[in-house]
């Protein structure tokens, strides 16, 4: 497949690897990478077993379906029963358990759930039933957000009335602002994320590199891409330089991409909070609707509970996203909190570091050899 | 954090409401382009889709330098390993 | 509290098993059943039998290469020859959701007359049940069957030892994604259909060469990964795939890729796995690739003692990576 296959090509990945072994020189390093994407990438494809030992990869909190506190999930669950409604979510969202259950069990008990690709799919719904009331569960970063943006921008245009957005958008940069903030944190570099990058360009992450004297590679989602990124902030860090640089720049440009951050500005405004599951509360990280789109926001429509639901006390997943420890060091880690009773938010999507290391990482943990607690490359 | 596929435009389909069939590997869908009508998309055009929308245009330009760079780097590290292979140590 | 059956349930993957052993399992425990094959086999009056049931709820029930009928005459014809046993009689269960239109049944019936002749079996019985409208969606079809196993020696899925080869017969998701394509609610289009097929004559080829062949399996709901998955545990043994092997057409993938699936999860319909030790595996794989059903057999992997009951994939870039047994239905996923 073209743009994906070239960047999966193994005969690149042996020199990538052997120059990042030969720069890092057995320093150890701890590279963050923050998109739940390139968390995928990286188990996907086994990356973290072809890497030196002494470059560590901690897993960011850039998952959009991780980081929605338990309360939101139980705010949706309300929407989905309200009779009358059509709730629609992405896929990702549907297994992601509440306080009192996921979408998946809502639908179980009746309520009318379905998934779709696309917020324009939602739409089509909406003007499909109008006798219906077509809720759309926003999800996802700036990647994310402009779509629903202009979905937004079609419904008020075209007038369909029994559309609205339940919005649970979220910002990146306090994110990582937050964890870099986090006194028991210990990072060398970063991994940026790539598609965000595509909407809000290079520049945003310019104060990691000034301000915490931290490399920023922003990089694609292919293993290229990713071990390109990494020799990258390598060099950086032996080179003593601290700056953005860009490794995607088959898609991400400096400037962003100017008509999506329009279409985000016109139609969202910044939450003055928002708890992420994990992480807390943290200012300016989310977005909602503005007031003039109230028709359309089902948080002004429907009564939503809003109540706030502490993450479970056993869940150590603030800390495995700030990498302080490993995801298998937590307590509950593949005993009570596994893929199909997730607890945390690391294990609660495939993108979570700790259900990609579940699915994915268990296999070198588990060859002759690999000491507990530790995990060796073959 | 959030799924990108690379689709070609091989058809505008609905030149008011920015609709645009594009073609992954064989896989044929609709999409919204408003978002990169701007930067010149047109059939032909490659993007980077993202739940129905082209997020961004897809340069050809610099696709090429990254993979020249690194196959650059690649002969490189083949040559060093040759060498390495034909060094007798008596 | 209270629970309820979920999706997830009969999505093929770890919910489905669990719910299988839980409760039924549980009810019925037997040493036939416990074996927990795609069939059973037994011995009456010194015939071994094997016999085998299945349903069919697919939507839509109509789609490129096959219907819901050709779907229940082959899914059933498979379990039975996956034990080495020639596929004779069917049985056809029916229930009709009021209000179906009776030209779809007389399209259906001819496609399950079709599919039995093509697989040489015969429907000799049957039950119709109509339920009011919207019980049910349309047509379910439930088909029983039974085979008898003339040649010696076991097939089984707990027969897999370290050191044999896997060989899978073609392209895989592609039943998976011809369904979801047609369902349109995506909004994909693509050329492609369904692989469905009945596997009798292939695996009648494979035996009648003599080679030893330890485990036969077609991978439907849940894929490969999750019957290779069954297929480990069973054995007490770990299966290594190397993904620059694993055979996915252009459209499998770029489906897959737009959707963030993984073909490795995604149905197959007249798909086959064959697990053989390695002296007989290029035997194994000419006749194959010699059957119209076989043309694209490839090696995908190896069985090895550690880690037990583990599926593994040896990636593209040298890594590794668990695969793991279906979680629950894959859905397309965002990030």
């Amino acid at each position: 497949m073209k743009y994906l296959d070239e960047y999966r090509d193994g005969a690149l990945v042996a020199p990538l690897v052997e120059k990042i072994a030969r720069l890092s020189a057995g320093r150890a390093l701890k590279v963050m990478e923050v998109c739940g994407g390139h968390t995928h990438t990286i188990y996907k494809h086994g990356i973290e077993e072809i890497l030196p030992d002494t470059v560590d990869l901690v897993h960011g909190p850039g998952c959009p379906v991780c980081v929605i506190p338990m309360g939101r999930i139980d705010d949706a669950l309300a929407l989905a029963r309200t009779p009358g409604v059509i709730f629609t979510t992405y896929g990702d969202m549907m297994r992601v358990p509440g306080s009192k259950g996921s979408l998946l069990e809502a639908k179980a008990e009746g309520a009318d759930v379905r998934f779709v690709y696309s917020p324009l799919d939602a739409l089509k719904l909406a003007r499909a039933n109008p006798d219906r009331r077509v809720i759309f569960f926003a999800i996802g970063f700036e990647t994310t957000a402009p779509s629903t943006a202009l979905t937004l921008l079609r419904a008020q245009a075209e007038g369909v009335p029994n559309f609205s957005i339940f919005c649970n958008h979220v910002t990146i940069i306090p994110a990582v602002k937050a964890i870099l903030d986090s006194p028991d944190l210990r990072l060398d570099g970063f991994i940026g994320p790539g598609h965000v990058s595509a909407i809000i360009g290079t520049r945003p992450y310019r104060f990691i590199a000034q301000d915490y004297r931290k490399p920023v590679v922003i990089a694609g989602f292919e293993p290229v891409d990713i071990l390109q990124a990494i020799e990258m902030i390598v060099r950086q860090i032996v080179e003593s330089r601290a700056e953005v640089e860009n490794q995607y720049t088959r898609v991400v440009i400096e400037g962003g991409n100017g008509k999506a951050l329009e279409a985000m500005m016109r139609t969202m405004e910044l939450r003055p909070y928002f708890e992420w599951r994990g992480l807390g509360f943290i200012t300016h990280s989310a977005l909602k609707l503005r007031p003039e789109f109230a028709a359309f926001d089902a948080e002004a429509l429907f009564d939503v509970p809003g109540v706030r639901i502490a993450d479970p006390k056993a869940c150590q997943c603030g800390e495995v996203l700030k990498g302080t420890i490993k995801p298998w060091q937590c307590k509950v880690f593949g005993t009570a909190c596994t893929p199909e009773t997730p607890i945390g938010t690391c294990m609660v999507s495939s993108e979570g570091a700790c259900a990609a290391y579940y699915n994915y990482g268990r296999y070198a943990m588990s060859r002759p050899g690999a000491a507990a607690g530790e995990e060796t490359a073959p | 954090m959030c799924l990108g596929v690379p689709g070609k435009i091989v058809e505008i389909v609905d030149e008011a409401h920015d609709i645009a069939k594009v073609d992954v590997s064989g896989v044929r869908r609709n999409v919204n382009i408003a978002l990169v009508r701007e930067e010149g998309a047109e059939v032909g055009s490659w993007v980077l889709i993202h739940v129905g929308f082209a997020l961004s245009m897809i340069n050809e330009r610099e696709a090429e330098e990254t993979l020249n760079y690194l196959k650059m780097m690649e002969a490189e590290f083949a040559g060093e390993m040759e060498q390495f292979a034909q060094s007798q140590i008596e | 509290k209270e629970e309820f059956i979920t999706l997830s349930h009969g999505s093929g993957g770890k919910a489905s098993h669990s719910l299988i052993e839980g409760v039924f399992v549980a009810a019925l425990r037997n040493p036939l059943l416990d074996r927990m094959e795609d069939q059973a086999v037994f011995t009456v009056e010194g015939a071994r039998l094997a016999f085998t049931t299945d349903s069919y709820v697919v939507d839509p029930i109509f789609f490129p290469g096959g219907d819901i009928g050709k779907l229940a005459v082959n899914g059933t014809v498979n379990d039975l020859a996956t034990s080495g046993a020639d596929p004779l009689y069917l049985s056809l269960g029916v229930i009709l959701e009021e209000g179906f239109p009776l030209s779809d049944l007389h399209r259906i019936a001819a496609s399950i007359r079709e599919a039995a002749d093509r697989a040489g079996v015969q429907v000799i019985t049957g039950d119709t049940k109509v339920v009011p409208r919207g019980k049910a969606d349309k047509i379910f079809i439930n088909t029983a069957g039974v085979g008898v196993l003339r040649r010696q020696g076991t097939i089984s899925l707990s027969r897999a030892r370290p050191g044999d080869r896997v060989l899978m017969s073609g392209p895989i998701g592609d039943h998976g994604v011809t369904v979801l394509a047609a369902r349109g609610d995506l909004e994909l289009e693509l050329e492609i259909e369904s692989d469905t097929a009945p596997l009798n004559g292939l695996i009648r080829a494979l035996l009648d060469t003599g080679v030893e062949v330890h485990c036969l399996k077609d991978p439907t709901r849940g894929g490969v990964a999750t019957a290779l998955n069954e297929i480990a545990m069973h054995s007490g043994v770990s299966i290594a795939l190397d993904e620059i092997n694993l055979p996915v057409s252009p459209e499998v993938q770029g489906a897959c890729e737009i959707l963030g699936l993984d073909p490795l999860y995604i149905a197959n319909e007249g798909r086959l796995l064959v697990i053989a030790p390695p002296e007989g595996v290029d035997v194994l794989l000419r006749t194959m690739r010699n059957h119209e059903f076989g043309a694209g057999s490839r090696i995908i992997g190896e069985v090895f003692t550690e880690p037990q009951s583990m599926v593994f994939l040896r990636t593209e870039i040298g890594g590794t990576r668990v695969v793991d047994m279906l979680a629950g239905d894959p859905l397309p996923r965002i990030c």
